[in-house]
């Protein structure tokens, strides 16, 4: 089965974002940027399907500008096959970055995509759910756990309270969750290897898809500044001021 | 003039510092104050590839350069300058190995040693051998099919733990063309080691003397040619020299985040510390040197990887400045700590103790000064 991994550029977890000044969105100038952690965990489950002999092959695919080939490189540093580079410049919507994927899930036909659940820069959780919707394809979200069973695929779900599994009918779609797997680390000759292993570049344009944007950002703001609290000297002031505040009622 | 790294390069720095994070710094106090030599956790780094980084691929080696290497001690001194000084000592004695051994020798010993299932030493200073390293003495004598030895190495990086030790003896004259190198493998009859000795830092490796009485250590342990062994030694030392400055200067640059931080966060007199232009000129005075130092250490390990004709006096340059930098820096960064910077409980001390050795090793830093001197009046 082959396995098909999108991958996404965005500031490194690390980095402290800052506004910019003019509130259009977050300074990206000299900012450390890496993989969306959630894609790091989908490369890793990918990888070590393959290593059981459950995959046969991993495409990793980024939508981005030049250097998310840099991403790509680092998802075939950790041993997945071959990339796709859809380049642009422009920030892509999670609808738009659905219908790029179901272009290039027509063109290659993978058995299972393996999501981030979501991209820790805009934290929209919406891709993989369209994609599904896109190709009317069965979809397990937000997986602690995936098993290849024949052409089912048994998903582990987080949900609210406990777990749950669903069994997928192959192709299909799942989103991974931060307990899935721990993602290794790219190993110096793995890194040097990737240099050698093919990346595809595609424009938008070609695959005839709109992805023009739906949303118009307003403006982003910091968050609000912590304010120092006050001592209370007993419950019952306690009790008061959390109703001053209208805490409880 | 080019001063970006590479794509790659990043991408080790960033493997580097990660493995740090995660698998260094968290244990790196435990380990020091208890005296723990982390054979585990290396092994997990040389997983990595980070065991044998400038040793051929054949082998398991990573095949990558000195510049590459600084990187990786760089960022792995971060996490702890120990078990990252170690490592660079491991990787200088399985380099030997791999540059001047034959391909049995390779085979032998370096799929062991890439992977860390065996673990390297390094033997050249002795008792009464130091800074005058071609006045070793530890002799040894042909008898038929092996080398006997008799002598002793002091200060041994790994001693007792170490599978292999990668020693320098005497077998000829006096000076250093009666040197030769021999590989001593644990378990061969006269070899045994001293008591560990206690020491300031480097805390995560024991350190104690290597003992030869009668050691027979078979003629084909022998790397390279008899009288070749002071020649291997001062090349290994090259690039070992570039390791322990970049082990200096990852430390000082984790110094010199945790002292900004504290001046942004600490306060005194109704102010933040960062307010205080006297601090803020110490920390401006830190960032530029230890970047100077850095500069000169990169370039150091590009001409080592040219073999350019004055590698040597680089590496002694950029060794001597790295370490004497590095060990300013953290001093400073101890400072600005105040009372705190001396307590356990905060990691400035153990910096400072781990990086007060590398003006000491590999050539201590005046050592380094007659090296430079020495080539500049050469005519």
């Amino acid at each position: 089965m082959k396995v098909l991994v999108p991958v996404k550029r965005v500031v490194d977890y690390n980095v402290k974002v800052r506004v910019k000044s003019d509130q259009t969105g977050v300074e990206l100038a000299n900012v450390k940027m890496s993989m969306n952690p959630f894609d790091e965990i989908s490369i890793e489950e990918a990888v070590r399907l393959k290593e059981a002999g459950t995959a046969t092959e991993v495409v990793v695919v980024s939508i981005g500008p030049q250097q998310a080939q840099e991403t790509i490189r680092t998802a075939l540093a950790m041993g997945a096959d071959r990339g796709i580079l859809v380049k642009t410049d422009d920030e892509v919507e999670p609808l738009g970055v659905a219908k790029i994927l179901k272009s290039i899930v027509d063109e290659e036909q993978p058995g299972l995509v393996i999501v981030g659940k979501q991209a820790i820069d805009d934290d929209s959780n919406q891709t993989g759910q369209m994609l599904a919707a896109l190709l009317g394809w069965p979809q397990g979200t937000f997986a602690s756990k995936i098993e290849l069973d024949g052409d089912k695929i048994n998903v582990t779900r987080e949900i609210d309270g406990g777990l749950q599994t669903v069994r997928l009918n192959a192709p299909a779609i799942v989103t991974c969750d931060l307990r899935l797997n721990e993602p290794r680390y790219a190993s110096l000759p793995n890194i040097m290897k990737a240099k050698k292993k093919p990346i595809d570049e595609k424009a938008i344009a070609d695959m005839g898809v709109d992805v023009s944007p739906r949303l118009e950002v307003l403006k982003v703001t910091e968050p609000a500044e912590r304010q120092a609290g006050i001592k209370v000297e007993s419950a019952a002031e306690l009790v008061a001021k959390l109703k001053e505040a209208g805490v409880i009622g | 003039m080019q001063f970006d790294l590479s794509e790659e390069q990043l991408a080790f720095q960033d493997v580097a510092r990660g493995f740090a994070q995660d698998e260094l710094a968290p244990y790196a106090a435990e380990w020091d104050r208890d005296a723990i030599f982390p054979v585990d956790t290396m092994r997990k780094a040389a997983a990595l590839g980070f065991a044998g980084i400038y040793v051929r691929e054949d082998v398991g080696g990573s095949a990558l350069t000195r510049l590459d290497a600084a990187l990786i001690f760089e960022a792995l001194s971060a996490g702890c300058t120990s078990t990252a000084a170690y490592m660079s000592i491991h990787n200088m004695a399985s380099w030997m190995i791999d540059r001047f051994g034959s391909d049995e020798q390779r085979s032998k010993w370096l799929p062991d040693l890439t992977t860390m299932n065996k673990i390297a030493s390094y033997c050249l200073t002795e008792p009464g051998s130091g800074s005058d390293a071609a006045s070793l003495r530890t002799k040894a004598v042909r008898d038929d099919d092996h080398y006997v030895l008799n002598g002793s190495k002091a200060f041994i990086s790994g001693s007792g733990t170490s599978d292999v030790y990668v020693c320098m003896v005497r077998t000829g004259e006096d000076g250093p063309k009666g040197v030769s190198c021999l590989v001593v493998e644990k378990g061969t009859p006269g070899l045994s080691f001293g008591a560990t000795e206690r020491k300031m830092g480097w805390n995560s490796q024991p350190t104690a003397a290597v003992i030869f009485e009668d050691a027979r250590v078979p003629v084909e342990n022998l790397i390279g040619e008899e009288g070749q062994g002071f020649k291997i030694a001062m090349m290994g030392l090259d690039g070992g020299r570039l390791n322990i400055g970049a082990c200096s200067l990852g430390t000082a640059q984790t110094a010199l985040e945790t002292a900004k931080a504290y001046m942004q966060e600490r306060k005194q007199f109704g102010r933040r510390l960062a307010d205080f232009q006297a601090l803020q000129f110490k920390l401006a005075d830190m960032a530029t040197e230890l970047e100077a130092a850095r500069l000169l250490l990169y370039q150091a390990a590009v001409k080592v990887d040219a073999k350019a004709p004055d590698a040597t006096m680089q590496a002694a340059m950029a060794k001597r400045f790295a370490t004497d930098t590095g060990f300013r820096v953290v001093n400073e960064a101890l400072q600005i700590h105040g009372g705190y910077g001396y307590l356990k409980d905060y990691p400035l001390e153990r910096h400072l103790r781990d990086v007060r050795v590398h003006q000491i090793l590999e050539g201590t830093n005046e050592i380094m000064r007659v090296i430079i001197a020495r080539e500049m009046l050469k005519d």
